[in-house]
């Protein structure tokens, strides 16, 4: 066995350490997330009945899964659902409300500027940043087509 | 070759005390704790702060045991895993002691006992103590994400122990006090070898137990080669949080080149938990895992007399979330300490 070189180590590593249950694990992201997914088209449907137009129906489903999301996290309940759900609660955007409560509660303690403001986005960062550099490139485009009358 | 250090007296460990969390008082060796706090918090307002006062109580906890006070022990060597090592600061600020932080990532425990031996040995200290803590919530807001963040381990990843052990020792020529009357038989300090640097290969902070594994490998070897004793004249070789995956690794490499050590081994990562609860995964980690498994299981089996030689090694990753995200690989490190049970003269049968 080769213990002196890295790729030595690496292979020796990689024979050992067991992977993943890729299929279990991805059944129940399937089933939690697509539990979140059918709740959230329910209360879709439901508003929808209330006579509330479509495009606030669905803002205030996101609105809702949030908070739930956020009050669940803040009960300390919700690491516990995801560590089985895994892709399915980190998806829909409850893992997005997860990741900006779960941080605000935990930079809590160093204050409410450099703790929880300054801290806050530290794991949704990437999201935010991207997410809105991508809005901002799709405008664009979407503006020039708009030109050429595309 | 590499060398090892055989102290001109043993140092005598004449206490030690363990302390820990929920998920530890429900493991295995749950019944070995002093002091178990299910709320994991001690009593303090932040998780930082609890790993202060947890180390704060197993040091009390470990001077009481042996009859001392504070003003006996002459230097404390301690560690932790959180920055600067402001846990243990936080932790003896009120002892007075005069204090020698180390930090030797998952390795912090034997380094310190290690280091306290080196200084007895020297001649104008007669008690040292050693002291190290690890909390799992301040080390997951530390290295990893906040405590209530919802995600998936890999199988690999290892849970960090909320636990610290605390240990007072003292020339074996002169035990400090009374207190050890009780065992016929005192664990102490014979000799030991410090670990080398060696690379883990993988940049993977979820597989540190398979980094670390390396260290674990070349200290074993290094000492055996360096040293007159066999595998066979220890019974048994510890090391500290390698896991299932670090284990199975040093198994099977030492199988191949030191047949004879291979029986001996045991790891402190896989006896701190019921393997099969949730979300250990591949063992325990964090530096109090090897602190208090040698407090509460190794120690107590040595001052019985079931236990008589002990190859000690607790295995340190040293790594941050920086140096990882910046693709610097894991280093590992495996300080060795020789613990040999010697009689106690003082024993009083009751």
């Amino acid at each position: 066995m080769d213990i002196y070189t890295k790729q030595g180590k690496k292979r020796i590593i990689s024979e050992h350490s067991p992977h993943s249950r890729l299929g279990l694990n991805m059944l129940k992201a399937f089933l939690f997330g697509g539990g979140i997914c059918a709740f959230g088209e329910g209360l879709r449907g439901l508003f929808l009945s209330l006579g509330i137009k479509s495009d606030t129906s669905t803002l205030l489903v996101s609105m809702i899964i949030i908070v739930v999301a956020a009050t669940v996290t803040f009960l300390g309940v919700f690491d516990n659902i995801a560590r089985h759900a895994g892709a399915g609660t980190l998806v829909p955007i409850s893992g997005f409300s997860n990741a900006v409560t779960s941080q605000a509660i935990d930079a809590r303690s160093e204050g409410y500027v450099l703790g929880v403001g300054a801290k806050i986005f530290t794991i949704c960062g990437p999201v935010i940043l991207y997410g809105l550099a991508s809005g901002v490139i799709y405008g664009i485009i979407y503006y020039l087509t708009g030109l050429f009358g595309w | 070759m590499r060398k090892i250090t055989v102290l001109p007296s043993p140092i005598a460990i004449v206490s030690s005390s363990a302390v820990g969390g929920k998920e530890e008082g429900e493991g295995p060796l749950g019944g070995g704790f002093d002091l178990i706090d299910p709320s994991d918090s001690f009593g303090q307002s932040t998780w930082e702060l609890s790993e202060a006062e947890m180390g704060r109580v197993a040091l009390n906890i470990a001077l009481r045991k042996c009859e001392c006070s504070h003003e006996d022990v002459d230097v404390i060597v301690a560690g932790d895993l959180q920055n600067q090592c402001v846990a243990s600061a936080l932790a003896l600020d009120s002892f007075g002691i005069p204090l020698i932080g180390v930090y030797g990532a998952c390795s912090t425990c034997t380094e310190s006992i290690l280091l306290a031996s080196a200084l007895l040995s020297m001649g104008s200290n007669q008690t040292a103590a050693a002291l190290t803590t690890s909390h799992n919530l301040a080390a997951e807001r530390q290295f990893r994400a906040p405590t209530e963040y919802g995600g998936q381990r890999p199988p690999s990843a290892q849970w960090t122990a909320t636990a610290a052990g605390a240990f007072i020792l003292s020339k074996a020529d002169k035990l400090v006090t009374n207190g050890n009357k009780s065992y016929p038989y005192v664990p102490a300090v014979k000799d030991f070898m410090i670990g080398r640097l060696i690379d883990g290969a993988i940049k993977d902070g979820a597989n540190m137990g398979a980094a670390m594994s390396f260290a674990a490998v070349d200290s074993i070897l290094a000492y055996f080669e360096a040293s007159e004793y066999s595998p066979k004249d220890f019974d048994l070789i510890v090391t500290g949080d390698l896991g299932s995956v670090g284990s199975s690794i040093l198994k099977d490499v030492l199988f191949e080149k030191l047949p004879l050590a291979v029986p001996k081994l045991t790891d402190c990562g896989l006896v701190l938990y019921d393997m099969k609860r949730k979300d250990v995964h591949s063992g325990a980690s964090g530096c109090g895992t090897s602190a208090s498994v040698l407090a509460s299981h190794i120690l107590p089996m040595m001052r019985k007399g079931e236990l008589s030689d002990v190859l000690f090694l607790s295995t340190g990753a040293l790594m941050s979330q920086s140096s990882l995200l910046q693709g610097n690989s894991i280093r590992g490190i495996a300080p060795a300490i020789h613990l040999s049970a010697i009689k106690n003269d003082n024993y009083e049968v009751k």
